[in-house]
């Protein structure tokens, strides 16, 4: 049950600290001096000092229980979601005082910061309605409290210029709503009726377009002036478009270098064997991908767009349909139109964009990690010896580097700038 | 004769065939007219068929004069002239019976002539008739096919419509039941939501209960245990929650909002005013590859005052730019009149477009030899223009180069310079011609104003004085009150008597004043009171003002006016 901090430099192990049970959930705080631990087990959520390590906090919230634990954007706040969404609780670190919140909803992101850390947006549910509360994040001020025209609050998000709440139902009902700051509703958009809707949404960094993925396997990009739909995206099982780059992961058959087999075999040579290499080929269009149509008898299905993200320069969208799960689509969003397809051996976990540049990092759940920039597109692979099956992965703030985390371990890949 | 009978009906078809026949008879009348008796139409023909008997069986020498009798009777029922001689006697008119006998023969050509005829229109009628009746016959057979034919295309065409019924039906009953399925889908979901509710609301209960059941043993562990308050991440103390902080919070909202609002709408413009410069250029641009004949028509339609379309609009949008209007009206007068000149470019690259794919296709039809005939005629005719026009602009260049180069002296460069502006010279001469001319009239006209206020002013005088006697002698006669009433009443009745006289004269407010003001100019030395002196101070200024509006309002109106005219420019001046 321990906490190690370590350099993200040199990978120095800088603290060591124990907590009382296995720890869930960590979070740095925005200032980067605290790391609160969240145990839900046993309701206990612990936090730790960066600068003094004989500082201890300790929050117990008992029978209430703990499902969510996270900060507050001003680092000396936690909020603390008990079981069943009773509350949330609002411990302060700074003074006695404890806040709470009432009828939070039961969802997904229930709870949504701006960010610029001024304001956060809270979705309550009483007497089967739904209600969004906005709170002054400096001194726990009610700012606006007003209901939503939805069936099933399912998430909010804010616009990142924190002047716009998107709000969006259940996947049964497509419909979001836009709201201001002060509590106005912008605008409603609903593409179609009964069948299955929203999976997930994703603003742009300049505010200016919001992305929505459904089941339907489309992707409809609003615009921030009008809140209309100004294109869709589709996500066929055929790429057709000439103009469209696609480009084919296959693996490489290994050198097998006969003549320099030796017994008993190297390390090297045992890994090069178990792990094959493997590289990107261009595909010429038309070129079908694998399509999976999963029961549709079963709730959840893997169908529709469940990823999205932007690039921090605005300039690309990156989306995955359930449907054909080992390929990521890029988009151009300047030119509103398909731009790249990876096409991956195996499914895709998870992407994420460089918070500098236009580069995307993908893994699939093999010891590879895959990125591509409009440069180019490479595939490289873990250097570590046995399995090292890479479930999800997050960039360093300054672009230079990322976390690989497996199962069990992790690692820390090094990216060289270009020197030009 | 009975055998006459006989002959007769035999004759006609003999005439038909033998017509040779007849000539050798003749001949043989002439040769032997005395033995006619004898051998008469003896037939020595080779080829004679049967008519050798019936020459022979007519006449015989037994009936000879029967039969010319006979013969007689019947030419002259004909029409002919008797064969017999004058005398009724058996001697035969010779002459007559031959030219009886060439008159048969013409006649027996004739109807020779017209049988054939009849014959051939008789071949041509019947082969005519064949064929029609083939065609006939055909025509009859296509019908059939015909009528077949459309009895299996109505048959197929009823086939279809029966097939398009039932899709339609088809189409019907899924739509039908593509709405009864949304309507179960509905319902259902209103059912789901209803019970989702109950649902929600049990639990609901249910989970106030839990809480009420597990807060009320009073845990103590719900608490926070820390080593020591950490001080806040701005280093201010925590603020209480006050009236005021929510109204600086409700403040510090708005604020966001509205700098977002603003950044936006600035973001806006500066895109908005960069399209209007890209559509202003493309505008100029358009307008400049069309050519200039069809903006001419609009030109002479319109007023001479009102610009053509394309310059009104530059200049307007013009203006615009250095105002910055953003107005609906300006915005769409830019679009509409972009749009009506890219529809004109439209249609004049059309029009090129079927000039060159006619040229192309004239060119194709034609041999190609002819039309590079035509392009190289065209081209030379060309060059040839291109040639005088250049000799032209030569010519036009040297002269120019003449006038510019030849004077050397600074007074024929300057005379030269004049002369480039000497339109404008001369007009500012004209110019100053009627500006003169004006002056002069000005001038007599102010002489004549003066003479008369002059005039006018002696006349005054003299019946001023003639005034004052006047009154003198009244107060002479009055005798007691003589001084009061003069300090008193003569400077109120000079007013009054100035007033009174001067304002039937004048009739304004303005002339009043002005009124006042000659009193005191023509005689500065009057004794008035305080407050008129006040006036007389300001009112002078208000002379001088005033005259000049008077001599502009009225050049030629009362001698009055003119007179303080007068008087304010010698004030001034």
């Amino acid at each position: 049950y321990r906490l190690v901090v370590r350099d993200a430099g040199t990978l120095q192990i800088l603290q060591l600290y124990t907590c009382l049970d296995q720890i869930q959930y960590i979070e740095w705080s925005s200032d980067s001096l605290f790391i609160l631990c969240a145990m839900y087990k046993r309701g206990i959520v612990q936090v730790w000092s960066l600068e003094q390590p004989d500082w201890h906090c300790k929050i117990d919230e008992g029978s209430a229980g703990l499902v969510a634990s996270c900060w507050s954007p001003d680092g000396r706040h936690i909020l603390n979601t008990t079981e069943f969404h009773l509350r949330i609780t609002v411990w302060s670190l700074c003074t006695k005082s404890v806040s709470y919140i009432k009828y939070p909803k039961a969802c997904q992101q229930g709870l949504a910061f701006t960010k610029d850390g001024r304001y956060m947006a809270v979705a309550e549910r009483r007497d089967c309605k739904d209600f969004i509360s906005i709170f002054v994040c400096s001194d726990w001020q009610l700012l606006r409290h007003f209901d939503t025209e939805t069936q099933d609050l399912f998430g909010i998000e804010w616009a990142p210029n924190g002047c716009v709440l998107a709000v969006w139902d259940t996947c049964l009902e497509y419909k979001i709503l836009l709201y201001s700051l002060d509590g106005r509703l912008l605008s409603t958009y609903q593409a179609y009726e009964w069948s299955l809707g929203i999976k997930s949404i994703a603003w742009s960094p300049s505010s200016q377009f919001l992305a929505i993925g459904s089941y339907d396997e489309k992707v409809r990009i609003l615009n921030h002036v009008t809140w209309k739909k100004i294109t869709e995206f589709e996500h066929p099982a055929t790429v057709a478009n000439a103009k469209t780059i696609v480009y084919k992961e296959v693996e490489k058959s290994p050198s097998a270098e006969t003549q320099r087999l030796s017994f008993p075999p190297t390390r090297a040579l045992a890994n090069s064997l178990f792990s094959t290499q493997s590289k990107y080929d261009i595909s010429q269009v038309p070129v079908s991908l694998q399509y999976i149509k999963p029961a549709a008898d079963r709730a959840n299905p893997k169908v529709g767009i469940g990823m999205l993200a932007f690039s921090s320069d605005n300039c690309f969208l990156a989306t995955k349909n359930d449907n054909i799960p080992n390929a990521v689509w890029i988009w151009d969003i300047q030119k509103l139109k398909l731009s790249v397809v990876l096409e991956q051996l195996c499914a895709v976990q998870s992407f994420q964009w460089d918070p500098r540049q236009p580069r995307l990092a993908v893994c699939t759940g093999n010891s590879k990690v895959y990125l591509w920039s409009p440069a180019g597109c490479v595939s490289v692979q873990v250097p570590v010896e046995g399995d090292f099956q890479i479930v999800s992965l997050s960039w360093h703030s300054s672009g230079d580097s990322m976390a690989l985390l497996s199962k069990e371990n992790f690692c820390v890949c090094y990216l060289e700038r270009d020197e030009v | 004769f009975v055998a006459m009978g006989d002959w007769k009906t035999v004759t006609v078809p003999v005439l038909s065939s033998d017509s040779k026949n007849i000539f050798q008879c003749t001949s043989e009348n002439k040769i032997s007219p005395p033995s006619m008796n004898s051998q008469v139409l003896h037939l020595t023909l080779p080829s004679s068929k049967s008519m050798h008997s019936f020459f022979s069986a007519f006449c015989t020498e037994e009936n000879i004069e029967q039969s010319i009798s006979y013969l007689d009777a019947e030419l002259t029922t004909l029409g002919f002239p008797s064969i017999y001689a004058e005398s009724k006697g058996k001697e035969l008119n010779l002459i007559s019976v031959i030219n009886c006998m060439n008159e048969l023969l013409a006649l027996q050509n004739k109807n020779l002539r017209a049988q054939e005829e009849v014959e051939m229109q008789h071949l041509k009628l019947g082969s005519d008739m064949d064929h029609l009746q083939n065609c006939y016959a055909k025509l009859k057979e296509q019908l059939e096919l015909s009528k077949r034919e459309i009895v299996g295309l109505q048959e197929r065409d009823r086939q279809l419509q029966s097939k398009n019924r039932n899709l339609h039906q088809l189409l019907k009953n899924e739509k039908d039941e593509v709405q009864k399925l949304q309507n179960i889908i509905s319902s259902r979901a209103t059912q789901y939501n209803h019970d989702m509710k109950r649902k929600e609301r049990e639990y609901n209960k249910l989970k106030e209960r839990l809480h009420q059941l597990v807060m009320s043993k009073k845990d103590k562990k719900i608490a926070m245990e820390v080593l020591n308050y950490v001080g806040r991440a701005n280093g201010k103390r925590g603020a209480w929650r006050t009236d005021k902080t929510e109204a600086r919070n409700e403040e510090e909202m708005y604020k966001v909002l509205l700098s977002d609002y603003e950044q936006r709408q600035k973001q806006l413009l500066v895109e908005n005013a960069e399209l209007k410069k890209v559509l202003q250029q493309m505008k100029k641009e358009i307008i400049s590859l069309l050519p200039p004949q069809k903006q001419k028509p609009k030109e002479r339609s319109e007023d001479g005052l009102v610009l053509s379309d394309p310059e009104e609009d530059i200049g307007e949008l013009n203006k615009e730019n250095m105002w910055e209007l953003s107005c609906e009206t300006v915005r769409e007068q830019l679009t509409n009149s972009i749009r009506k000149q890219w529809r004109m470019l439209k249609n004049h690259v059309e029009t090129l477009d079927n000039q060159v794919s006619r040229v192309y296709s004239g060119a194709l039809n034609e041999k190609d030899v002819i039309s590079r005939e035509d392009h190289e005629l065209e081209t030379e005719k060309l060059e040839l223009e291109i040639q005088q026009c250049k000799e032209m602009i030569k010519t036009q260049q040297q002269l120019l180069q003449q006038q510019l180069m030849s004077p050397c002296d600074d007074d024929t460069t300057l005379l030269l310079q004049d002369c480039y502006l000497l339109e404008e010279r001369e007009r500012l001469q004209e110019e100053w011609r009627l500006f003169r001319e004006q002056k002069k009239n000005f001038e007599k006209e102010r002489r004549s104003f003066t003479e008369a206020a002059i005039r006018l002013g002696l006349e005054r005088k003299a019946f001023e004085e003639d005034r004052g006697a006047w009154l003198k002698q009244q107060f002479l006669s009055m005798s007691t009150d003589y001084k009061h009433s003069e300090n008193v009443t003569a400077p109120s009745a000079f007013l009054g008597s100035n007033l009174t006289d001067d304002a039937y004269l004048l009739g304004s407010d303005q002339d009043n004043r002005l009124v006042k003001s000659t009193s005191q100019q023509r005689k500065p030395h009057c004794m008035l009171s305080g407050p008129v002196s006040a006036e007389r101070c300001q009112t002078p200024q208000y002379i001088t003002r005033n005259s000049y509006s008077a001599a502009s309002k009225k050049p030629a109106g009362d001698s009055k006016p003119n007179l303080w005219v007068e008087s304010g420019k010698e004030e001034t001046e």
